[in-house]
């Protein structure tokens, strides 16, 4: 859809030098890349990639020996709190996080305080992204005013301002009729309406999922249906306007099964899936752990082989973290009082390669091509390793074990879902635009140049 | 036993060594000195979040009969929801110093919490609706007392089991004492996947009449703006229990308070076969051996024992 507009997409590191990443296996599976290569950027691009050994001396030299050198990553679905919670989260902790799980650019949701629904706000905060993201970052605009689900924003105006798309995440647009109205004005105006799935008629009051834990924990549970059924809704009515929408965080087995068959209809529509909801289930909520709450809850073993399932065939379209921060504070409160969400920037990318690579329930191949195709569904350039590309780049160690927030977190908040776990798959340095926006400090140590003689 | 948290910290010994030691301690409480020294100088907090007159007043006589300095604590859950969060309150009230805190909140799993932010023992007296293991313990302690052991025992729980947090105590303890379980219900108030706890579900009174024990669940009144159920008549039509219902020998039971000509009916509840005020006359003494159990049994620089049952 062309509307013309902002770049969606602000802020970053400052441009550095040139880099030679030398000797990593390089892997990119859109450009049927797995080699072990020299990489040269220079002036924010992949300026040429060469055999072993024959990049040309000059620039900051990285030993990529027995790492592994792919696309960064882009997760179209993180909280960053600003403005009005930046007790939880900030541009700059937020993406920092962001940086350090390999992204090079991330999407933030509007469900900030005030809403992001109006032109002011969206431009106040990219003038702070400019500022202070680490990495570039862009924002979806509020679908509905106050995010009350009653009457639609300005989505023009936002759009014009650069807004990547349009959402009331967090909360369903629980009203047929005024998400009709959306995707009409969408045709107009463009940007994806990235929808969180949910009847709160069923839903109501739901702290897990519904089922054999929740009966046996006595608390409420949140059913499936409360999800597929209003992706079966909202899918019906983008099918009839012809409008575009994205199911956020998937989490069962019926909703992969109604995206699947909305597709085959022709229907356009993609959903994503959280690595929570790939690697946890409801089991998990037993000793009701305050991190595993999270909307939409972890369901059950089913539903989670569903989800993979849909990853490995492509009816799930890319993975996002849906990073939500809370302070300690507010989650160190019973399971039922406690805030939904989990934090996941920092980990995504070992969760799932632990989890689904090592298992072989998914390919590496596979994984690596769902952590960035969120950038296509919002109309984002899609990192690769290519001569004259964008120099989005992560290095990862394959083998190197490490705990979960061990050393702490870069985001401000620590209600990660998989802190404490041993994970096998760590990021040593991200690059966003041709600069090192991120850089693991043990790594930073072992690479650092000769220090220079002073006279 | 460290604390109380969950029926889940309860094995079939710990069952019978509690009720075995609430019957030692029932026998004092025939004779006109009813203290016991065993927890002298030694403090539990009643800390409740929401109303409950029975079992506070159970929890409070009961440490008083075993000489401990007892201190309540009431707060609305409201009056939290203002300001002073779960963790500071049980922070604050750590300063007193509590050896035991009985906790009754509406939050699952908030006991297991407290556990781990104070040096207290805990003993959960209800927590939302997950559960009230002291109910389930002076129940089976009540059934012990008149049958002996509850060892293939036919119970059939009935009522509003999606609420209730005394039915998952007993579902799992009458269980694991030998007892089959039967919930009746309507569907609406039966939690979804419910049979996973072992338990069979039934729709209907049909079959209560081979139920040794049936266990009425309190219906509450406000499960009815919530339409839970299209009127408490329809109710009461379908699941009341009832001496013509059930087995002229099954006994029958209730956690209270009774609403009477709703989950039981009046000839039930004043029935002989009634042993709701033997449940509450258990509640003193069975909670006596909780507290014994938590803050004396075999645990290092116990008190004083001297009048205090082997």
């Amino acid at each position: 859809m062309s509307f013309a507009g902002e770049p969606v997409l602000v802020g970053g590191p400052e441009q550095a030098g040139d880099i030679v990443i030398r000797g990593a296996r390089v892997v990119d599976p859109r450009a049927g890349l797995d080699e072990v290569r020299d990489v040269v950027v220079r002036e924010g691009e992949i300026a040429q990639i060469s055999a072993r050994g024959e990049a040309p001396a000059g620039g900051e030299n990285v030993d990529g020996e027995g790492l592994m050198l792919t696309p960064a990553f882009v997760d179209p679905h993180v909280h960053l709190r600003v403005p009005g919670q930046e007790h939880k989260e900030e541009l700059e902790t937020g993406t920092r996080a962001a940086a350090a799980g390999g992204f090079s650019a991330v999407l933030a949701m509007p469900n900030t305080d005030p809403v992001i629904d109006s032109g002011s706000i969206l431009g106040a905060l990219r003038e702070g992204a400019r500022r202070e993201a680490r990495i570039p970052v862009g924002f979806l605009g509020a679908i509905t005013l106050g995010q009350r689900g009653e009457s639609l924003t300005a989505m023009g105006e936002m759009r014009e301002l650069g807004a990547a798309g349009f959402t009331d995440d967090g909360l369903p647009v629980t009203s047929a009729g005024v998400l009709r109205r959306a995707l009409q004005y969408q045709r107009m105006v463009g940007g994806v309406l990235a929808l969180h799935e949910e009847d709160p008629s069923l839903s109501g009051g739901g702290v897990m999922h519904e089922g054999a834990v929740s009966a046996q924990l006595g608390v409420t549970g949140i059913p499936s249906v409360s999800e597929s059924s209003m992706i079966a809704r909202d899918a019906l009515i983008a099918g009839y306007e012809g409008g575009a929408i994205h199911a956020q965080h998937l989490s069962s087995a019926d909703s992969v099964r109604v995206v699947s068959e909305a597709k085959a209809a022709g229907i356009a529509i993609t959903c994503e899936a959280s690595p929570h909801h790939l690697c946890f289930t409801d089991e998990d909520v037993r000793s009701l752990d305050t991190r595993m709450k999270m909307n939409p809850p972890l369901r059950t073993e089913a539903d989670r082989q569903a989800l993979i399932d849909g990853l490995r065939s492509g009816t799930i379209d890319c993975i996002a973290t849906d990073h939500a921060p809370h302070a300690p504070h507010e989650k160190e409160v019973p399971f039922e009082q406690a805030p939904m969400g989990t934090t996941g920037l920092e980990s995504a990318f070992a969760a799932c390669y632990d989890e689904l690579v090592l298992p072989g329930l998914i390919s590496l191949e596979t994984l690596l091509e769902r952590m960035n195709a969120g950038a296509a569904i919002f109309g984002l350039a899609t990192p690769t390793i290519m001569p004259g590309a964008p120099a989005d780049l992560a290095l990862i160690d394959l083998d190197r074990e490490w705990v979960v927030g061990a050393d702490g977190y870069e985001s401000r908040s620590d209600n990660c879902a998989f802190g404490g776990r041993r994970l096998t798959g760590r990021v040593l340095m991200t690059i966003a635009g041709g600069a090192v926006a991120y850089r693991d400090r043990g790594f930073a140590l072992s690479a650092a140049p000769e220090p220079e003689m002073q006279g | 036993m460290r604390h109380l948290l969950s029926s889940e910290d309860l094995s079939r010994e710990d069952v019978e060594r509690i009720c075995d030691r609430a019957s030692a301690f029932a026998e004092t409480q025939e004779r006109d000195v009813k203290k016991l020294p065993a927890l002298r100088n030694r403090t539990v907090l009643n800390l409740f979040y929401e109303a409950s007159t029975r079992t506070r007043g159970s929890f409070e006589l009961a440490a008083k009969r075993l000489s401990a300095d007892v201190v309540n604590f009431t707060a609305s859950g409201s009056s939290t929801e203002k300001g002073e969060s779960l963790k500071d309150t049980v922070l604050t009230l750590s300063a007193h110093q509590p050896d035991a805190i009985v906790v009754r909140c509406p939050w699952a799993g908030a006991p297991a919490l407290l556990a781990d932010w104070t040096d207290a023992a805990i003993v959960n007296a209800g927590d939302g609706k997950h559960e009230h293991p002291t109910q389930a313990l002076l129940d089976i302690y009540t059934l012990r007392r008149r049958l002996g052991n509850l060892d293939g025992l036919n119970v059939w729980i009935v009522g509003d089991v999606l609420h209730s947090r005394v039915a998952r105590s007993n579902i799992r303890l009458f269980q694991e004492m030998g007892a089959d379980v039967t919930l009746a219900g309507p569907p609406t108030l039966m939690p979804r996947d419910i049979e996973a706890t072992g338990a069979r579900v039934a729709y209907s009174l049909d079959g209560v009449g081979e139920a040794d024990v049936v266990y009425a669940l309190r219906m509450q009144n406000e499960r009815m703006d919530e339409a839970y159920v299209p009127s408490l008549r329809e109710y009461a039509w379908f699941f009341q229990v009832d001496p013509r219902r059930i087995a002229p020998g099954a006994l029958i039971m209730h956690p209270g308070p009774v609403n009477r000509g709703v989950e039981i009916s009046a000839d039930a509840t004043d029935s002989e076969r009634s042993l709701i005020l033997e449940q509450v006359a258990a509640g003193v003494v069975v909670r006596m051996a909780v507290l014994y159990e938590v803050l004396a049994a075999n645990r290092a620089g116990a008190p004083v024992r001297e009048g205090a049952p082997a």
